[in-house]
């Protein structure tokens, strides 16, 4: 059994002019499914198309249009339930969420209030090696999403585009176990990594693939434990929620901001109003869309135009069977079977593409600790500095590996390896070809090792005398070799023999 | 249950219905002589009886994940009372 045991972080104390202050946080993450065509229509769901023209007349909501469930989109949900160990319901159905507004022809989105298809579930959200965040999961449902509604572009119309309307989305329902605006921003760093291993959400937040709602509530401490023990929210504050956020940066900065206003209003004597706000980054703060209040009214009601939704549990299963590795079970993984550190580990396996290039790399090389280094330190940072993905990276993992052996079987020292591996990536090559060719070959031969020692000492008596009297200065003269020998002396073999020839 | 006038101004404001206020007790009345009717249900012994969703044994009918409609930006912007640069534009609607 891998070890995926940790603690839990303190929770974030905000000091109020009274007293101490607590955060509850639960969110509502909108996650875009991953499919080709809509949820009830056979419209792409391509983003950056020409303004409507990915609209079906089912996504207009022409009279008489009736929706026809994309079975694929049902399918990514379940394997989302499914890789946040989730209760999967065979039985779902689907609501009708009543509001006004131009960018939802409809006049109401189809979603899932009574029956969703996921029930609880949970998230382990990592905060820093050992210590993690358990979050649960309430709930996953299916609905549309709207359509996108610009307003500057005319200075008295507001113009829309009914590209997204209808788009698959899974809304994904936390409890309030979050306790900071750091583990808020890590809550979604990890469902936006879960789901990306999955292949169910691309995780794009700047197009809007994955956007969150907050709620936030402050508490005396104490208070969240009571809540805990007794699931009783009377021991919670009143909680705000503040929509549409799809920054890691803005969630955060929201959180903070928010429950300082909540907890200034608390402080006066006053009490929270429960309202949804919206945050501005601009003057970094929240205020309330009092133009929801009045909506907020949905008046759900059964789709009369959609039958429930019954999935088979052999179809459920194989789902189940088809599941990836997934990122805390492949972290754990690496630390067992390749002696990683836990952080080396979490980087690598932050996307997938990275961890496989990593495996890949480590298996041809024989050597895990070693394909960590190289891949972090060297290929991580060149790839950076160009600004390019894993995916297109110069270096494949064969060649990688390649270096690696040469590392290990002392044919090239670290340094060289460096230059070999600068060469690999900009002119490509085989690095064993690479090293022979240019004969960057590491001298072992002690007898040439030992001629090039004698002769710095020969012609350095004055740094000899020095050296004797402070071994610690014995580093020059194996700098000075290696110098001498154009880098490609055996390190460890020049120590050992100049510390010998100094009598040190 | 029973609706006021006060409720029925609020339903007809949601589903965005022009109701004249000297209209609204007579609403109210109908919402209440309509719910009254619908009460008479309650009577009907339904105990261990799962509520019927289709009046025909039927699976809910599904589709395959593929790109089949769209590109018909014309067709999609004709009855549009406004439309601008392939946009539907319509009265400024802004937080």
């Amino acid at each position: 059994m891998l070890d995926l045991s940790f603690e839990s972080p303190k929770p974030k104390v905000i000091a109020g002019a009274k007293h101490d202050w607590e955060l509850v946080i639960g969110m509502e993450v909108h996650a875009q499914i991953a499919t080709k065509a809509k949820l009830f229509s056979g419209a792409s769901t391509q983003f950056g198309a020409e303004p409507n023209s990915n609209v079906a007349f089912v996504d207009a909501a022409m009279p008489g249009m009736l929706p026809v469930i994309n079975e694929f989109c049902v399918e990514q949900a379940v394997r989302t339930g499914l890789g946040l160990k989730a209760q999967i319901n065979l039985f779902s159905a689907f609501d009708r969420k009543n509001y006004f507004y131009p960018d939802l022809p409809q006049g109401y989105q189809i979603s899932q209030l009574y029956h969703p298809i996921v029930g609880e579930g949970e998230v382990i959200v990592d905060m820093e090696p050992g210590i993690a965040r358990l979050v649960r999961i309430e709930r996953i449902h299916i609905e549309q999403d709207a359509g996108k509604s610009i307003h500057d572009m005319d200075p008295a119309m507001s113009f829309v585009d009914l590209n997204r309307t209808g788009v698959a989305l899974m809304e994904i329902v936390s409890r309030p176990d979050i306790r900071g605006p750091e583990e808020a921003a890590a809550y979604v760093g990890k469902l936006r990594q879960i789901l990306r291993y999955l292949g169910t959400c691309d995780g794009n937040m700047q197009n809007g693939n994955l956007r969150a709602d907050v709620n936030v509530s402050v508490c005396r401490p104490g208070a969240y434990e009571k809540y805990q023990e007794t699931q009783d929210f009377s021991h919670l504050g009143t909680r705000c929620e503040i929509k549409n956020m799809n920054s890691m940066r803005f969630i955060q900065a929201a959180i903070d901001v928010e429950a300082r206003r909540q907890i200034a209003i608390l402080e006066s004597g006053g009490s929270v109003d429960q309202e949804t706000r919206l945050y501005d980054p601009d003057k970094n703060e929240t205020r309330s869309m009092r133009s929801k209040e009045e909506a907020h009214d949905y008046r759900y009601f059964p789709d009369p135009d959609l039958l429930p939704l019954e999935i088979e549990q052999e179809w459920v299963d194989g789902i189940a069977a088809s599941l990836p590795e997934l990122p805390d079970e492949k972290k754990a993984r690496f630390v067992k079977d390749f002696g990683l550190s836990e952080y080396d580990a979490s980087v690598l396996t932050a996307e997938v593409q990275n961890a496989s290039y990593f495996e890949a790399v480590a298996g041809a090389a024989g050597d895990g600790k070693l394909a960590a280094n190289w891949v972090i330190n060297e290929l991580f940072g060149r790839l950076k500095k160009d600004d390019r993905d894993i995916t297109d990276s110069p270096v494949s993992p064969e060649q990688l590996a390649g270096i690696i052996k040469l590392i290990k079987a002392g044919d090239i020292s670290g340094k060289i390896a460096k230059d070999v591996f600068e060469i690999v990536y900009t002119e490509g090559g085989d690095p064993a070809q690479i090293v022979e060719a240019k004969g960057l070959k590491q001298v072992t031969d002690t007898g040439a090792i030992e001629k090039a020692v004698d002769d710095v000492i020969a012609a350095n008596p004055a740094q000899v005398e020095k050296a004797q009297q402070n071994p610690k200065l014995a580093g020059w003269f194996v700098g000075q070799v290696m110098k001498a020998t154009g880098g490609k002396a055996n390190p460890a073999a020049v120590n050992q023999i100049v510390m010998a020839k100094l009598g040190l | 249950m029973s609706i006021d006038t006060e409720t029925a101004r609020r339903v007809a404001k949601l589903a965005r219905i022009k109701v004249e206020d000297d209209a609204l007790p007579a609403l109210a009345q109908e919402f209440n002589d309509i719910l009254g009717f619908i009460e008479q249900l309650n009577e009907v012994d339904v105990e261990g009886i799962e509520p019927m969703t289709s009046v025909t044994p039927m699976r809910l009918k599904r589709r395959k994940d593929g790109v089949t409609d769209g590109n018909q930006q014309d067709k999609i912007l004709a009855n549009a009372p406004d439309a601008r640069e392939g946009f539907f534009a319509v009265p400024k609607v802004v937080e």
